[in-house]
């Protein structure tokens, strides 16, 4: 119990001294995941659309690979990048390697699947329950895409934080392709790992409740704005 | 006027993030290392003093040793620093390398619980120990993940005549950190180095109960990457930073780095 209220004071005082590095760490931690959502974003939501609205052979081992993919061990995407990027890989030449891009490439490989997949099921919905007009229209497929996502875009929303929610959380991508160098690649997860393997457990507990706040503090915007949004549309 | 919001923004996390994808560009190596010279905060006092000299940062990537091997054969790396003599010298052999010296050492050292079960801390010898525990097949937490620390625990088990196995010996396949953590948890013996033991804040019921033998002496060596093999490297500044860890200057910053007052690391270079 007395680590408990230890690790709370640490998370406290980490954020009250505005250190330089935890800044840092925490500015780094966003970019990488922002990014990779952002990534993963405008290739899923597309995707994810198109799927629901185009059936084609083979489209039901797509959906199922897409939803199996949600569950992929974020260790096996690393490792996946990592021998990719690796300088013996197919991609060496770009020294990517121990970078924020390559950890953004690998959360990009994380948040996709989950993004491509719930935009999917969101729109089939949408899809089904305006099919008739969105066809009284004469609007083609692919011109349905952009209103039925609109159409679902709060809902989206969530979705799109899901993904967040897999990125900001994952450690095992970003420790093997990042490789946590201080001041470069290192960032809250992976600050925690470091701490526990030290045994400073109060430190990496407060590192702990320091991401879990600016989680919940996005979230909470995105709620915010969404309810506001709601609210003008009446 | 919403859209043009979230676009706005979507455009401005792309610039931050692109911010974060260009910093790239200072001198720089990559040096593969292990989690006992990171952990204990070596790094952290001496790399600044060798930037300071040759404005040449050093990123760290401490992983296992047999890990750190890996990324160096994968052309990842421009040096490394770690510990298992033998390893190393098949690295040069095998052509990975180009050269190995000897940086410093410090020892490893045996911690258990401190009612000490088996009994080692009256041992005679590293051998004597670990033949203690395995006799009273008292729990026994071994790194598991072939790094130097796990190859040398092992060299020490055949030394005493034991095939360690069973109930009682737990390979935990992780670093020296964690296994310490579970040790800790679980009252086990474990074989540690003593940088990272020292400046692990998490002993609960741990002691140091056997320490000293020959057998526990634990070398780090430097190694230089065969520049043929893996041309895109930087050896230029590789060799910078290999040829300061066996000066004067290098080895001077080992020695004064201390935890609680203890040194930790003990400079050895030849020259």
């Amino acid at each position: 119990m007395s680590q408990d209220a230890n690790a709370f004071q640490t998370a406290l005082a980490l954020i009250l001294s505005l250190d330089p590095d935890l800044l840092d760490i925490v500015r780094l931690s966003l970019q990488v995941s922002c990014s990779a959502v952002l990534l993963a974003a405008l290739i899923g939501l597309p995707l994810g659309a198109a799927l629901a609205l185009w059936h084609f052979p083979g489209h039901g081992i797509l959906v199922v690979a897409l939803n199996a993919l949600m569950g992929l061990p974020p260790v096996v995407a690393g490792l996946c990048v990592y021998l990719l990027l690796s300088r013996a890989g197919p991609l060496g030449e770009l020294g990517l390697l121990f970078t924020p891009t390559a950890m953004v490439v690998a959360q990009v490989i994380l948040v996709l699947p989950i993004i491509a997949a719930l935009t999917r099921q969101q729109v089939e919905e949408l899809h089904h329950e305006y099919r008739e007009q969105l066809q009284s229209l004469g609007l083609s497929r692919l011109r349905m895409i952009p209103t039925l996502l609109w159409d679902a875009r709060f809902g989206l929303v969530t979705v799109i934080l899901a993904g967040f929610g897999r990125a900001s959380a994952e450690v095992g991508a970003v420790m093997i392709v990042g490789g946590n160098i201080d001041g470069v690649t290192r960032v809250m997860t992976t600050a925690i790992v470091l701490e526990t393997s030290k045994g400073d457990l109060p430190l990496a507990l407060g590192l702990g409740i320091v991401l879990l706040g600016l989680v919940a503090l996005i979230n909470a915007g995105a709620y915010l704005v969404g309810e506001s949004a709601r609210r003008r549309l009446g | 006027m919403y859209k043009a919001g979230v676009t706005l923004t979507a455009i401005g996390l792309m610039g931050l993030s692109m911010t974060a994808v260009s910093q790239d560009e200072e001198r720089h190596i990559t040096l593969a290392s292990t989690t006992s010279t990171e952990n204990s905060g070596l790094f952290d006092a001496i790399i600044p003093q060798f930037t300071e000299a040759t404005d040449i940062a050093v990123r760290v990537v401490a992983v296992g040793t047999g890990q750190a091997f890996e990324i160096a054969r994968r052309g990842d790396a421009d040096s490394l620093l770690v510990h298992d003599t033998a390893g190393e010298e098949r690295f040069v052999e095998e052509g990975y390398g180009t050269e190995r010296a000897d940086v410093m050492y410090n020892d490893f050292v045996l911690i258990g619980p401190g009612d000490d079960p088996a009994g080692i801390a009256d041992a005679e010898s590293a051998d004597e120990a670990f033949a203690a525990i395995a006799e009273a097949e008292a729990p026994f937490a071994s790194r598991g993940d072939d790094s130097g620390t796990n190859r040398a625990e092992l060299r020490l088990w055949e030394a005493a005549g034991v095939e360690p196995g069973g109930e009682w010996y737990r390979e935990l396949g992780s670093g020296m950190g964690p296994t310490l953590n579970t040790a800790a948890g679980m009252d086990a013996y474990v074989m540690a180095d003593r940088a990272t033991w020292v400046a692990f804040d998490n002993p609960q019921n741990l002691e140091l109960l056997f320490e000293g033998d020959e057998g526990l002496f634990n070398q780090y060596g430097s190694l230089l990457i065969d520049p043929e093999r893996h041309p895109h490297l930087k050896h230029d500044l590789a060799e910078q930073w290999h040829e300061w860890l066996l000066s004067d200057e290098g080895q001077q910053a080992i020695a004064d780095f201390e935890v609680n007052g203890e040194q930790l690391f003990f400079p050895n270079a030849a020259n």
